[in-house]
């Protein structure tokens, strides 16, 4: 982190350029190479459906998944197939960084309650999530509940690390300067401990998305009732309509990849002003 | 006498909440007629009478066993390929989108497609762990081996260390700290698929016998399972946490050394 008053020198300025235009140079190519990569797996996929030694019928090939794919995406069954599982993947995540960052700046802030409550949460924190599957069932009569608890569960602990970790980070002198300025405790967190954790929040944010996702979907698999793309996938299977299960998990992984994109891109957002972000902008 | 004063704070803030967590937890069980939670003391006996029995020998051991197989099959699988990609540039742009739709997949989604493709035995369920386990060990295997140092590589190269010999001597140690932030992220979610797998196909293993009591409404029971899972994630990150304070002691002694600079 070079300060202002240290100009960049010329050969400094010329390998930043450099750097830039081998970048761009190098794109193309890697789209042209990954668009390839993916033919090539079509293609395999192809090939061992057809003269491969399992059943066609079990393994179809892409010809036949694809375009169901496509069939699907003009449905509305699918639309809100979709919509359920986004909907409790969103309540869930909401939930998750609501209580994950709120618990996660108290605890971090007072030196207290952080040695007091790590053996707690390092024994909670390794419960797999999908164990309470059965306990919501329990517990609630409704399937978006059922599928809520759990999803929150697994996202919360994500959340909650990554806090406690970006609290850690804050400066001790800037604190005690806030304190002796005689900031508020709500304004020491606005100001010096924001700052600091953002980025670190927003690693578990993206983390609990993709884990929140998979619970959400587990849900449906297991409990069967939220009609999300889980139980579309175990209602086509049931059926026998294996193209269309297959083409139910291939716009399962989109999902997941616009997810990714998605969390990337508010994290991009969020954290502009950001060295990790600038620096990786300039790269 | 200080050390003594020490250690007495270290586990009065060790066990203090918890402690109060599970005095709490009685209390409001005492005159509680739910059937849902458990008191206490009745969680514990149940706790030994389920597992102390041969239920452990039926279906704590196979899901124990299903989970090391697929999770160091995982391991093994995501660091060859993760090497092998991870060494050259073309390969690496070949494979990055199709490796990206497949982390990007909840791999519970598989396993609906493994049941009909081939059954709902054991390969199944060590297939879906490995399926879901490999993604975080090989993407990481893949971004160190991509960043290992180019003096390194430049000295390797001028020592005539080349090959096998450099991979083991060279790229796998100086990959080896991403490699495990890998393999961190994975045993937990070759746990959940070890349950979820039963839980969805099985007659037998932990998963099953969670979902079993949940529909006999063996309440302490299923709770006596819920305690077992995570004792066992427990357990696994305690191991993972020894093992990698062995494997990486070198590179952590390393940072020391900066930090201390």
């Amino acid at each position: 982190m070079s300060d202002s008053a240290t100009a960049p020198t010329i050969t400094e300025v010329v390998s930043v350029a450099e750097a830039k235009r081998s970048v761009r140079r190098a794109r193309p190519r890697r789209v042209m190479l990954g668009i390839a990569g993916v033919v090539i797996f079509l293609v395999i996929w192809e090939i061992v459906s057809r003269f491969g030694p399992v059943d066609m019928k079990y393994l179809p090939p892409p010809t036949e998944v694809v375009p169901t794919f496509f069939r699907n995406i003009v449905l509305i069954g699918f639309w809100s197939a979709v919509g359920n599982t986004l909907l409790s993947w969103f309540l869930g995540m909401l939930l998750a960084v609501l209580g994950g960052g709120v618990l996660g700046i108290l605890i971090g802030l007072s030196s207290f309650a952080r040695r007091a409550t790590r053996s707690t949460i390092e024994f909670l924190r390794p419960i797999p999530s999908v164990a309470l599957i059965p306990l919501a069932v329990l517990l609630f009569s409704t399937p978006i509940q059922q599928s809520l608890l759990v999803v929150t569960y697994g996202a919360f602990w994500q959340v909650l690390f990554q806090t406690l970790y970006g609290v850690a980070d804050v400066d001790a002198v800037a604190m005690a300067t806030g304190r002796s300025y005689g900031f508020s405790w709500l304004q020491r967190v606005r100001h010096i401990v924001m700052p600091t954790m953002l980025p670190y929040l927003m690693t578990g944010v993206r983390l609990a998305s993709a884990v929140a996702l998979i619970l959400a979907i587990t849900c449906e698999l297991q409990i069967g009732k939220p009609v999300g793309l889980g139980a579309e996938i175990l209602h086509a299977k049931d059926n026998g309509l294996y193209a269309s299960s297959y083409a139910l998990v291939l716009a399962t992984g989109l999902l997941g990849i616009v997810l990714n994109f998605g969390m990337r891109w508010i994290e991009r957002r969020l954290l502009s002003w950001h060295q990790s972000v600038r620096s990786e902008a300039a790269a | 006498m200080k050390l003594l004063r020490h250690t007495a704070a270290a586990v009065a803030f060790g066990l203090g909440l918890p402690v109060l967590l599970i005095l709490i937890w009685w209390a409001a069980s005492l005159n509680s007629t739910s059937i849902f939670v458990p008191r206490p003391g009745d969680l514990v006996t149940t706790f030994f009478r389920v597992w102390g029995s041969d239920r452990f020998l039926t279906d704590v051991l196979p899901s124990l066993g299903r989970y090391a197989i697929g999770a160091i099959l995982a391991v093994v699988l995501g660091v060859i390929i993760g090497v092998v990609v991870g060494l050259n540039q073309t390969l690496r742009a070949l494979t990055e989108p199709v490796f990206e739709f497949f982390r990007a997949l909840p791999p519970p989604v598989l396993m609906p497609i493994l049941m009909f493709l081939i059954g709902v035995g054991d390969a199944m369920k060590i297939t879906i762990i490995v399926l879901g386990a490999v993604w975080p060990v090989l993407l990481n295997t893949i971004e160190g081996v991509r960043s290992t140092d180019s003096v390194q590589n430049e000295t390797s190269r001028s020592y005539g260390i080349v090959g096998v010999r450099r991979v083991w001597y060279q790229v796998i140690p100086s990959a080896a700290p991403q490699i495990l932030a890998g393999v961190r992220q994975s045993l937990p979610i070759a746990l959940i698929l070890m349950v979820i797998s039963e839980m969805m196909a099985s007659s037998s293993g932990l998963g099953f016998s969670i979902i079993q009591f949940q529909r006999r409404f063996e309440i302490p029971e299923m709770w006596a399972g819920i305690v077992l899972l995570g004792l066992i994630g427990l357990v696994v990150s305690l191991l993972f946490k020894v093992l990698e304070g062995r494997i990486l002691r070198w590179y952590y002694g390393l940072k020391d050394l900066d930090n201390a600079a």
